[in-house]
């Protein structure tokens, strides 16, 4: 189990990590998504101890994280900057994380550069950023750390690259169960890899759960604009829009079927929501007001 | 393969069940693991995992302790009983519903099926 015991992160006054209660139960694939500034990396980054919370605690199987080398040394955080020298090249990056990692597989990391189509003679700066993010993977994934967190690992990645990237997390995931923990704004084209998903907003958790109850869960609902109205009472509305006579509502929860059927019959049309657009309906600060 | 407007557990759930009706997939047979099944369609074992427990849940599947899960031998005719029970309310009310609104009348559908026997 890893866990959060009221984390807080600040940068001078501004909060990032707002007072977080956490708990991961370990080899499991996680999402976490949320919108640029919404506190994601600083979260993973106290997260994997690269930061020491202002205020709370990381536990990692019951034993405080920060500064603890048994803990560190199980612990991959893959970030954007990558932590390398730009004059490095990339076969030195990887000889350096086989000394460090006691889990390192070298020879898996040959077969993902070989995959993504690296050049291990190639220095870092000589990479594009869609490269970086690839050596990126390689080093994440070859670490076969017992906890893996992958920061928007796929940047500038392009389409063909990222389905590489998906394809070998999935597949090394399920002969190395471990905890993996993947942040991302690309929901539609990750999602189904994700055992759980976790959403975060202005530094705090709004939501942490199975990926699948979020599918299906949100429903539009068409039709005459009064009727959609009462239609729409009791439940918690997301989102609206009105064109002429006309009024869409979107709504959070599930819909009884015999609801469903009385709606219909009274002329309204219903949509399911996918989880990208529940994503943007529950983070979009804007809709939140008019709720 | 699978969309995201219904829990895919639901859908892997109801896929199998089709192969079973279909015939694609018979009594007794050995159906896939959940890591194959996970690793072919690319998605997370967990909820590849749902799905078969709630197949066998229902009776549908049934594992043999350390070789897998099997098609049971009643899968069929049962998942055919309950699918011709749906069918009147699921299948056939929408199509009146549809004939009502834009005026075509029982006696009209009863001749176009005649005509296709």
């Amino acid at each position: 189990m890893i866990e959060m015991r009221g984390v807080t992160v600040r940068y001078g006054d501004t909060v990032a990590v707002d007072d977080v209660r956490l708990s991961l139960p370990t080899e499991k694939i996680y999402g976490l998504l949320g919108r640029n500034g919404s506190g994601k990396t600083s979260l993973l980054s106290a997260l994997a101890s690269y930061r020491r919370p202002h205020r709370g605690t990381v536990l990692v199987d019951g034993v405080e994280a920060f500064e603890n080398p048994e803990v560190m040394r199980g612990t991959a955080f893959i970030r954007d900057t990558l932590d390398l020298n730009d004059s490095d090249r990339v076969r030195s990056a990887l000889e350096v994380a086989g000394w460090l990692r006691p889990t390192w597989d070298a020879e898996y990391a040959i077969k993902l550069l070989d995959i993504f189509e690296l050049d291990a003679r190639k220095r870092i700066s000589a990479l594009s950023r869609g490269q970086r993010s690839m050596v990126g993977v390689v080093l994440g994934l070859a670490a076969r750390a017992p906890l893996t967190i992958l920061d928007e690992s796929y940047l500038g990645m392009d389409a063909v690259a990222r389905t590489l990237f998906y394809r070998e997390l999935l597949a090394d995931y399920l002969a190395h169960p471990r905890t993996i923990i993947v942040s991302t704004h690309l929901i539609e084209e990750v999602a189904d890899l994700f055992e759980r998903v976790i959403i975060m907003d202005r530094g705090r958790i709004l939501l942490h759960d199975e990926t699948d109850a979020l599918r299906g869960r949100g429903v539009t609902v068409t039709g005459p604009a009064e009727r959609v109205s009462a239609f729409a009472a009791g439940h918690a509305v997301l989102g609206e829009q009105s064109l002429g006579g006309v009024r869409a509502v979107t709504l959070d929860g599930r819909l009884d079927p015999d609801e469903i059927a009385r709606g219909e019959r009274d002329g309204l049309t219903f949509g399911p929501l996918g989880l990208q657009d529940l994503f943007v309906h529950l983070t979009s600060q804007r809709l939140e007001v008019s709720r | 393969m699978f969309h995201d407007r219904s829990p895919i557990y639901l859908q892997i759930a109801d896929g199998i069940k089709n192969d079973i009706l279909s015939g694609s997939l018979r009594e007794d047979q050995q159906v896939m693991s959940t890591n194959q099944y996970a690793s072919f369609y690319r998605i997370n074992p967990a909820t590849a995992a749902k799905g078969f427990a709630q197949l066998v849940d229902e009776g549908v599947l049934y594992k043999r302790r350390g070789i897998g899960m099997f098609v049971s031998p009643d899968a069929p005719a049962k998942l055919r009983a309950e699918r011709r029970e749906r069918f009147f309310a699921e299948a056939l009310e929408p199509v009146l519903d549809e004939a009502k609104r834009v005026g075509i009348s029982v006696e009209e559908i009863t001749h176009y099926l005649g005509s296709r026997r």
